[in-house]
């Protein structure tokens, strides 16, 4: 059916659609899930990470990664197209500084990598790049978190908080939810970890957390405080599920 | 005109960079400060043809922090001198060279050790206890040479260096309005007063 409309040229189909670009956006759907949120003063990156092979040393699957000293990014998809990606931009950080003497504004380098996105669609002999990306920032002498997405037609957006990746439409809606304005620190990173605990069942040994401050400083939190927050979530559920068994018991007498 | 000193110390590597930036007999200006950070631990001094040295030095201070976001390790001393003298050399035999002498200090986090790195535009590089670029190398070298031990303490590379400084301004003909000092050992690159 798609027929002569997926070639190596990205062509229109006769119904005003890019295939190849429509797949490369099920190459993110099956890519596993990233979050993004904006506090008051820090924006969080949540990923859930692959489990890695028994034998794997897990420190060479990164799924966050840095840009330039007040950037950082995540992905969902296709991880090899996203290293291709990501040194495209590192190198425009770094060029950007040199030829202006001013680090990148967090929305200059996302239409940077937005603008790379869309040339894929539209050039002959390349094939779209099967990632969608978050990338999280603070612009130089400013304490506003930033939080953009982007995706493999080009489209950039600025977020509070959101999901790209495998079941992303159940943690946006339960973002949705859930967000707040003026989160602090800890309740960004809980909102984080909560709402990437509604699609990953392995729990805390899967998720990899950044959080980025005002100062610009990244922080991974270590395995341990992630499974700290896991269990505290867990046993917050835990009470609200005894809360609500307690009335309907009662009724059902 | 330019000078440029560098010398090792016990644990940190001390360098001074004149201030002041001359065209033909003029001094344009006296507070210039000929030297960029390559990385917390790294300093790079410059001189030469102007333009060439801050288009340089600055090339590749971005190009070593790209390369340690990329690679998310910091480059030691030997590294970056390396990398630096081999884009020099390509440099001399492109169509327009740059004309560019250089001095790389810096704390090496790995070994624990200081080192400083003599470079010039010819793309030789050197490591060395002590080091100096321009007209003043001719008034300090002699000076190092006899003054320099490899375990100064810091206190005593201070004097050591206003020794330099005051020989270049009773002896050389050009009056160097100020020097810059800077020093870089295991807390990273920072300038001092002297």
């Amino acid at each position: 059916m798609a027929g002569s409309y997926d070639r190596a040229l990205t062509v229109f189909s006769p119904d005003g659609h890019l295939f190849q670009v429509e797949y490369a956006l099920e190459a993110v759907r099956k890519g596993t899930c990233a979050v993004g949120i904006r506090g008051e003063d820090c924006v969080v990156l949540g990923v859930e990470k692959k489990s890695v092979l028994k034998l794997q040393d897990p420190r060479t699957v990164r799924k966050i990664v840095t840009l330039d000293d007040h950037v950082c990014m995540a992905f969902a998809g296709l991880s090899a197209d996203a290293r291709v990606l990501v040194n495209k931009a590192r190198i425009e950080c770094q060029s950007h500084r040199l030829t202006v003497e001013d680090p990148v504004s967090v929305e200059y380098i996302t239409r940077y990598i937005a603008g790379i996105q869309q040339k894929y669609t539209q050039s002959g002999g390349v094939r779209p790049f099967g990632i969608s990306t978050l990338i999280i920032g603070f612009d130089a002498n400013d304490k506003v978190p930033r939080l953009y997405q982007t995706d493999p037609s080009g489209i950039y957006s600025a977020w509070k908080a959101n999901a790209i990746g495998r079941s992303s439409k159940t943690v946006r809606e339960f973002l949705e939810k859930n967000y707040k304005e003026g989160l602090t620190k800890e309740e960004s990173i809980k909102l984080a970890v909560k709402s990437l605990l509604e699609v990953v069942q392995t729990g805390a040994k899967n998720i990899e957390i950044a959080v980025m401050t005002s100062d610009s400083v990244v922080k991974n939190l270590e395995i341990e405080e992630v499974e700290a927050i896991v269990s505290e979530i867990e046993k917050e559920k835990e009470a609200e599920a005894e809360k609500k068994k307690k009335p309907s018991t009662s009724t059902a007498q | 005109m330019e000078t440029l000193i560098g010398m090792v110390g016990k644990d940190f590597v001390l360098t001074a960079a004149d201030t002041s930036a001359a065209r033909s007999i003029t001094v344009m200006k006296s507070n210039e400060d000929k030297s960029r950070d390559l990385n917390k631990h790294i300093v790079m001094l410059y001189s030469g043809e102007p333009g060439d040295t801050v288009h340089f030095a600055e090339y590749i201070q971005r190009n070593v922090r790209f390369y340690e976001i990329k690679n998310g390790i910091e480059l030691t001393p030997k590294a970056a001198a390396t990398f630096t003298r081999k884009e020099l050399a390509t440099s001399l035999r492109s169509r327009h060279p740059y004309a560019v002498n250089l001095l790389i200090a810096g704390y090496d986090v790995t070994t624990l050790t200081s080192q400083l790195y003599w470079i010039d535009y010819l793309g030789s590089s050197i490591s060395v206890p002590f080091a100096a670029h321009g007209y003043g190398a001719y008034y300090t070298l002699s000076l190092l040479d006899r003054y320099h031990r490899p375990d100064l303490s810091l206190d005593e590379a201070k004097i050591l260096i206003k020794k330099c400084i005051d020989e270049l301004k009773s002896r050389f003909i050009i009056n160097l309005a100020d020097f810059k000092i800077k020093v870089a050992d295991k807390d990273g690159v920072r300038e001092i007063e002297i």
